[in-house]
C-alpha cells in the first residue's frame, strides 16, 4: 500500500528526515515510536501533504501513485487520513456539517452521488456509536469546547465515517486518561479490516496495549534506528530510548 | 510570505457575475447639478409641490456642506457636476401598466440576476419592485398585497396616489440637513419603494427591491420609507447589482423606518455592488443613510446587512430607540476583498425606558481590503434600564488585510447595562490544511470557515436569502487561496 523509499524532509533547510525507508501493506499496523524532536511529527505531516516542508530526496509511493505529487486533498480523497495531534477549532462550523461536506467532497472524487440525508444519519449514528460519542457532539462547532478526550474521540468519529484506507494516528493516544484511551483504542481496532492499514505514532507502550501493531520501529534522530515485532514496545518501555540512539550515533 | 499564505492570496481574485450591462434606450439628464436639474426631476414626475420645496431646500443646504472626512476610507473627490441625476428606460407611452408591458431586455436582466419577476413564481413567496437606473419598472403581487390593505409601490407612484402619507413620514427620520449623502439624496432622489402596513396587520409575504444601476456615469439615488403603523408585522429585503465599469458611480441612498407601537419591521439586505476589479479600479461608492424610528412603545426594528460588494461601503443602519421598551437589532456581515474599503456599523440612540438594542458585527477582510466597523451606543438620560450587547469579530483571510473598530459609548443614564465584545482571528493555516485533509479543496475549506463566522447574522436573514447569502460570500472569495 505504501512505500517510503530514502526519505529526506528539511524544513527551515534544516534536516529532519534523513533517509527512511518504509514499507507498510494492507491490513497492517505499524507503531512508530521514538524521543521527542526524532521527526514522528514531520514524517506524518509529510504523508498527509503539509506545507512548509521540502523533500530533499527519496520518493512515497501509495497504492501505485506518487503521493508528493498529490494535493493535500487529493490524498485525502485517495484515502489517506491523519488523525491530528492538536485537533483545530472551527468556530461556527457544526460538526455534522463538516462530516458530510468532507464525506461528499471524497464521494464526488470518485465519481459518487451525494450521500443522502437519511442515510448520512444512519452512518453517523451507528459511528458515533462506536466512539462512544453524545449525539450532541455533532451539533457543536468543530473540537470548540471539546475537552482534550473528546477532540481525539472527534478524530477518530471522523476517520470512521470516511472510512480511508491509510490511517495515520499522530500522538492520539497523548493527553487522554485510561477510559478515553479505551474508547478510542476500541474505535481503532473495530476499523481494522484487511483493506486497511494503520500507522500509529506513539511515545509511550501504553496505547499499544490495547492496540497491538505488527511492526513496532523506532524513529531516532530522522532515521529508522530498529524495527522488530510487537515485543520491541515492550523492550523500550524498560529500556528507554537512550541505548539505541547511542547505538545509532556509533 | 507561508506557502498557506500565498495559497490564500491566490484564492482571492473573484468573479463578478453580475457585471453586465443591458442594452436598453434611456432618457438621460445631461451631468450637472443645479436647481435646474431639480425642477425638471420634479416636474417629470409630476410631483406635488410640497415635494419640490423639500427637495430645493435641500439642495440649498446641500450647497453649504461638504463632504465628511471621519470615515476610514479613501477616495478621490467627487465631482457631483459630472454625475446625470436621472437616468431611465425609455418608456413607450405612459409606462408600462402590468409586466406584460415592459421592455422584454429589463425583464430578461432580472432573470439572469435571478429574481423572479413573473407572477408565476408566486410560489416564492415574495412581493419584488424592481428599481433599474433612477425609476422602478416593475412591482410583483400589488393585487394580493392591496387585499391585505398593504401598500407597496414605488416612490414616485406614492407621491401620486398617497401623497398625504408621504408628506408626513418623508425626512421624519433622516431629515434633509442630516449629512451630507443624505442632503444629495434629498434634492435629487429619483425613485425607490414606498411601504405602508395598516393597523394590526401583518404583511402577508416578504417585500423585496432589487436595485440595479445600468447606464454610465449616473448615480443613483434611491429613497426608501417603510411606514408600520400600529401592531402591524413587516419583512422587507433588498438586494443590489451593477454591471463592471471601469469609472466609479455613486449610490447614496437613503432608508427611512418607522415603527409605531406595537410595530415590527425586519429589513435585510444582501448588498452586492460591482466592488471595483483586482486592481480596485471602479466599482460603486456606496454612501447610504439607513435610520430607523421605533416611535411607538414596545415596537421592534431589525436591520440585517450582507455586505459584499462596493468599492467603498458607507454606512451604518441606525435606530432611534424612542418607545418605551423598543428594541433595536443590527446584524452585519460585512466582507471585503482585492482593494475594497468598507467603514460600516450602526447607531442605537436609546431614549425610551427599557428599550434594548443587540448588536451583532462580523467583518471579513481577504487581499488588501479594509474593514472598519463603527459604532455609537448613546443611552440618554430617559432611557432608565437601556441594555445593550455588543459583539465585532473580525477575520482576517491572508496578511495584507486590515480590520479595524471603533466603538463609541455615551451614556447618560446611571442604570443602563453597555457590554461589548471583540475580537479578532486570521484563518489560520492549521485550520486550513485540516479540512484539506478531510477532502475538502482549499475554496470550500474557506467558505466553510466563513460561513461558520457569519452564522449568528445568517440565521437572523430569511431563508431564501440565507442561501444567496452563503453563496454569494463563496464567490466573492473565490480566489482566496489556492
Amino acid at each position: 500500500m505504501l512505500t517510503i523509499e530514502n526519505l529526506h524532509v528539511s524544513i527551515d533547510d534544516k534536516l529532519i528526515l534523513k533517509g527512511i525507508d518504509l514499507e507498510v501493506k494492507s491490513g497492517e499496523v505499524h507503531a512508530i515510536m521514538g524521543p521527542n524532536g526524532s521527526g514522528k511529527s514531520t514524517l506524518s505531516h509529510i504523508l498527509a501533504g503539509k506545507p512548509g516542508y521540502t523533500v530533499t530526496q527519496g520518493s512515497i509511493t501509495y497504492l501505485g501513485k506518487d503521493l508528493l505529487d498529490m494535493e493535500p486533498e487529493i490524498r485525502a480523497r485517495e484515502g489517506v487520513f491523519l488523525a491530528f495531534q492538536y485537533p483545530v477549532e472551527i468556530p461556527g462550523v457544526s460538526n455534522i456539517y463538516l462530516l458530510k461536506a468532507a464525506l461528499n467532497a471524497i464521494r464526488k472524487y470518485h465519481g459518487l452521488d451525494e450521500v443522502d440525508a437519511m442515510d448520512f444519519l444512519k452512518i453517523i449514528k451507528q459511528k458515533t456509536a462506536l466512539v462512544e460519542m453524545d449525539q450532541e457532539f455533532l451539533y457543536r462547532s468543530v473540537n470548540q469546547g471539546f475537552s482534550g478526550g473528546e477532540k481525539k474521540r472527534n478524530e477518530i468519529l471522523q476517520m470512521a465515517v470516511l472510512e480511508p484506507k491509510l490511517c495515520i494516528l499522530d500522538e492520539t493516544d497523548s493527553g487522554l486518561d485510561i477510559d478515553a484511551l479505551k474508547v478510542v483504542a476500541n474505535g481503532v481496532n473495530s476499523l481494522r479490516s484487511a483493506e486497511r492499514s494503520f500507522i500509529m505514532i506513539t511515545h509511550y507502550q501504553r496505547l499499544l496495549d490495547y492496540i497491538k501493531p505488527d511492526y513496532v520501529h523506532v524513529l531516532a534522530d530522522g532515521k529508522i534506528v530498529k524495527s522488530g515485532g510487537s515485543e520491541l514496545a515492550l523492550e523500550l518501555e524498560k529500556k528507554g530510548y537512550s541505548w539505541l540512539e547511542e547505538q545509532a550515533a556509533a | 510570505m507561508s506557502t498557506s499564505a500565498q495559497q490564500i492570496e491566490n484564492l482571492i481574485g473573484k468573479n463578478y457575475k453580475q457585471g453586465f450591462v443591458t442594452d436598453l434606450e434611456t432618457e438621460s439628464f445631461a451631468p450637472g447639478l443645479d436647481e435646474v436639474v431639480v425642477r425638471k426631476l420634479s416636474a417629470i414626475k409630476k410631483e406635488p409641490a410640497f415635494m419640490l420645496e423639500y427637495r430645493l431646500k435641500a439642495l440649498r443646504h446641500w450647497m453649504t456642506m461638504k463632504t465628511p472626512e471621519w470615515a476610514f476610507v479613501k477616495f478621490k473627490p467627487i465631482d457631483y457636476q459630472a454625475i446625470s441625476y436621472y437616468s431611465a428606460p425609455k418608456k413607450k407611452e405612459d409606462g408600462p401598466k402590468s409586466l406584460d408591458e415592459v421592455d422584454p431586455e429589463l425583464l430578461d436582466t432580472y432573470k439572469k440576476l435571478g429574481i423572479p419577476l413573473d407572477e408565476q413564481e408566486r410560489l416564492a413567496g415574495v412581493a419584488v419592485d424592481a428599481v433599474f437606473d433612477s425609476v422602478s419598472v416593475a412591482t410583483t403581487f400589488k393585487g394580493k398585497l392591496k387585499e391585505a390593505g398593504v401598500i407597496f409601490c414605488p416612490m414616485s407612484e406614492a407621491l401620486q396616489e398617497y401623497p398625504e402619507l408621504v408628506e408626513q413620514y418623508l425626512g421624519s427620520v433622516v431629515p434633509h440637513t442630516d449629512n451630507f449623502f443624505a442632503a444629495l439624496n434629498a434634492a435629487v432622489f429619483s425613485d425607490g419603494s414606498f411601504v405602508y402596513i395598516p393597523e394590526g396587520v401583518r404583511c402577508p409575504m416578504e417585500l423585496s427591491t432589487y436595485f440595479r444601476i445600468n447606464a454610465a456615469n449616473t448615480g443613483q439615488f434611491e429613497r426608501t420609507l417603510i411606514i408600520a403603523d400600529e401592531g402591524s408585522h413587516v419583512s422587507y429585503l433588498e438586494g443590489c447589482t451593477a454591471p463592471m465599469r471601469d469609472e466609479n458611480q455613486l449610490h447614496a441612498a437613503v432608508v427611512e423606518l418607522i415603527a409605531l407601537e406595537n410595530a415590527e419591521i425586519k429589513y435585510s439586505t444582501v448588498q452586492n455592488w460591482y466592488p471595483g476589479d483586482k486592481t480596485g479600479k471602479g466599482g460603486i461608492y456606496n454612501f447610504v443613510t439607513k435610520r430607523a424610528d421605533c416611535r411607538g412603545d414596545n415596537s421592534k426594528v431589525s436591520w440585517t446587512q450582507v455586505e459584499t460588494g462596493s468599492a467603498i461601503t458607507w454606512k451604518y443602519p441606525s435606530c432611534i430607540l424612542r418607545g418605551n421598551n423598543s428594541i433595536g437589532e443590527f446584524y452585519s456581515v460585512a466582507l471585503t476583498n482585492n482593494y475594497q474599503q468598507a467603514d460600516t456599523g450602526t447607531k442605537m440612540i436609546h431614549i425610551g425606558e427599557n428599550t434594548s438594542s443587540t448588536i451583532i458585527s462580523k467583518g471579513i477582510s481577504a487581499g488588501k481590503a479594509q474593514n472598519t466597523y463603527r459604532g455609537l451606543v448613546k443611552v440618554l438620560k430617559s432611557a432608565k434600564n437601556a441594555r445593550n450587547y455588543t459583539q465585532c469579530d473580525s477575520l482576517l483571510v491572508g496578511d495584507r488585510c486590515g480590520a479595524h473598530t471603533f466603538p463609541y459609548i455615551e451614556i447618560k443614564q446611571p442604570s443602563a447595562q453597555v457590554e461589548h465584545e471583540a475580537t479578532t482571528s486570521k484563518i489560520s493555516e492549521d485550520q486550513l490544511f485540516f479540512c484539506q485533509q478531510r477532502g475538502l479543496s482549499p475554496e470550500d475549506a474557506v467558505s466553510m470557515i466563513v460561513n461558520g463566522f457569519c452564522k449568528e447574522v445568517f440565521k437572523e436573514l430569511p431563508m431564501e436569502f440565507a442561501v444567496e447569502a452563503q453563496a454569494l460570500l463563496g464567490i466573492s472569495l473565490e480566489g482566496s487561496v489556492g
